[in-house]
């Protein structure tokens, strides 16, 4: 069994302006992000589950040159709101450590 | 003159820190100027830090920490006679943080002597001519958000439309030293004067993104405050500002990655920066060689930012140490959340209108909010954060004291004892205003890019009040 968590040297997460937020994989190797970056596992729909977003707006940009998958999606409630737990979305990378990668 | 490409770089970028009030470092700025700095540029601020700023005209930085910045910066811009560009002037660019800026800088003037040409451009804007842009079809939505309403516009407190170099490079040809913008692009302040010496378009706008967080694009950020960026005719140099640190291919192409969806594109007034043909190369062991940038030009468009200012909250803290509670954390909380809405409703009813109680549990999930998966070991302690969100400030604080009893006192199992939790103040209510949300996400076209500006001006070159003469 394989983790995200495993395969990357660094994640992070963080607010592209006040609708949006991006993550960045950044992959241990080549190798790892040859073999693991368009994973099932962190496909939109993975995204959407995990944020209770629509998968149809979760954009994937792989970067080969720096072995770093960057996924952005918008965010499901503004940032600032009632509800806001995370004003800068700087923790929402956490809940995707332990996804299993296939 | 470099041996690679033959061309000898044109203009010298110093970006003192990623944000005016973090912390300037003086030998860092001594370093720049040593090397021929020909423009000192740095933004402010940012929407990073929530719409409040914009709603409230407050700055999220302190004034002696932006103050202290301005007498470094503002010094080195009189001994070189260099230009000093600053934008998004406190924190949200809003007229009332230009104003802001405007009466530090002077105050720095004044105490140490100096005598520069502020030129300020304001660019918040009014609802009625947003309207009329709006009513003309020149609004458009960007992704997220439907089209524009004037009921978008009225809901909000305060409107910018975020700046390009265009007014910055006006000011300069007028005459200004130091230029303090409201809301700019964090790329625009720093490519401005690179724009307006001939640079290449892409390449300057290109700096400017690498530039933005100042050392974020080094490979140790903590290590320094600032970079020097060097624009020739068809590449630039990136270096940090201080000597125990370094910038790598790596650490500055990863940075067109930092808060920017798209890390390929990044859109800006009159066009879009395209970085999928750029090379990052180290040049010496300090510095990064950048190629291959592109722009492409596109109809001028401003982004719109508004703040609206929503219900209003008051919140309560207690920790909680008690290992039963702690045990079985998910019942008690739907349990507690029960207790505390019957509460409400059985003690102001209909009054309280369309409230809303939060509890968030610190040390199990409050930052996520989901459920911790069965089998997760119990936490130490946990705090718990009670948020009441109401019409008004006095409703969120009565539903707060109504709720105060059974917050301090709710038990896990009815029948028991009951338990008294940790408040951490007395009161035990803490009044924390208003909500505040960005409800703008669309741009403005305009036929100008000086047509939504106003640029206003502070002459002290002929100005004979010193320090002395203030305190005479």
């Amino acid at each position: 069994m394989t983790t995200l968590q495993q395969v990357c040297r660094h994640i992070r997460s963080k607010n592209a302006g006040p609708f949006w937020v991006t993550i960045d994989f950044f992959f241990d190797g080549k190798d790892n992000f040859d073999r693991y970056h368009a994973s099932d596992a962190i496909g939109p729909q993975a995204f959407a589950a995990a944020y209770g977003i629509d998968a149809a707006m979760v954009k994937h940009y792989p970067v080969p040159d720096l072995n770093v998958l960057k996924v952005s999606y918008p965010r499901a409630t503004v940032q600032g709101g009632v509800v806001e737990r995370d004003m800068h979305s700087g923790q929402q990378y956490v809940r995707l450590l332990g996804i299993e990668l296939t | 003159m470099d041996v690679k490409t033959g061309a000898a770089p044109s203009v010298t970028l110093l970006v003192p820190v990623g944000s005016l009030g973090a912390g300037v470092r003086a030998d860092e700025v001594r370093y720049g100027l040593e090397q021929g700095a020909d423009v000192i540029a740095s933004d402010a601020g940012s929407t990073d830090s929530g719409a409040a700023y914009l709603a409230l005209g407050m700055s999220k930085n302190n004034r002696e920490a932006v103050k202290r910045d301005l007498q470094i910066l503002m010094a080195a811009q009189a001994e070189k006679g260099i230009p000093l560009l600053i934008g998004s002037c406190g924190q949200a660019g809003g007229d009332a943080g230009v104003d802001w800026t405007r009466d530090i800088a002077v105050e720095v003037a004044r105490e140490l002597n100096l005598k520069p040409r502020i030129a300020l451009l304001y660019s918040e804007q009014s609802k009625e001519v947003l309207k009329r842009k709006n009513a003309e079809g020149k609004i458009r939505a960007l992704s997220v958000l439907g089209p524009m309403t004037d009921e978008m516009i009225d809901s909000c407190e305060h409107i910018v439309a975020a700046m390009g170099p265009e007014p910055y490079i006006a000011a300069l040809e007028a005459g200004a030293d130091i230029v303090l913008g409201g809301r700019t692009t964090d790329t625009a302040v720093l490519a401005a004067v690179p724009l307006m010496r001939g640079a290449p378009t892409g390449l300057a706008w290109h700096a400017g993104k690498i530039g933005e967080c100042g050392g974020q694009c080094t490979v140790n950020p903590t290590a320094g405050a600032g970079v020097l960026i060097r624009i020739g005719a068809d590449s630039f140099d990136v270096e940090p500002l201080s000597q125990n640190n370094h910038c790598a291919p790596d650490s500055v192409s990863a940075h067109m990655l930092y808060e920017n969806s798209d890390p390929f594109l990044l859109y800006e007034p009159g066009g879009v920066l395209n970085v999928k043909q750029a090379r990052y190369a180290q040049l010496d062991p300090r510095s990064v060689r950048v190629t291959g940038s592109e722009w492409q030009t596109m109809p001028y468009t401003m982004k719109l930012e508004g703040a609206a200012a929503g219900p209003f909250q008051t919140v309560m803290l207690v920790g909680i140490e008690q290992p039963d509670v702690l045990a079985n954390l998910d019942e008690f909380h739907d349990k507690f959340l029960a207790a505390l809405n019957a509460r409400v409703a059985s003690t102001i009813g209909a009054a309280a209108g369309d409230y809303h109680i939060s509890l968030r549990f610190y040390g199990w999930n409050a930052v996520s909010g989901q459920r911790p998966p069965p089998g997760t070991p119990a936490p130490r302690e946990v705090g718990v954060l009670f948020v009441a969100t109401a019409a008004t400030q006095e409703m969120a604080t009565d539903i707060a004291k109504a709720c105060n009893p059974w917050f301090f006192h709710f038990p896990l199992k009815m029948g028991t004892e009951l338990p008294s939790y940790g408040f951490a103040f007395s009161p035990a209510d803490i009044e924390r205003g208003r909500v505040y949300e960005f409800v703008l996400n669309h741009v403005v076209e305009t036929d100008d890019p000086m047509e939504l500006v106003r640029t206003e001006w502070v002459d002290l070159s002929q100005d004979h009040q010193s320090a002395e003469g203030q305190t005479a």
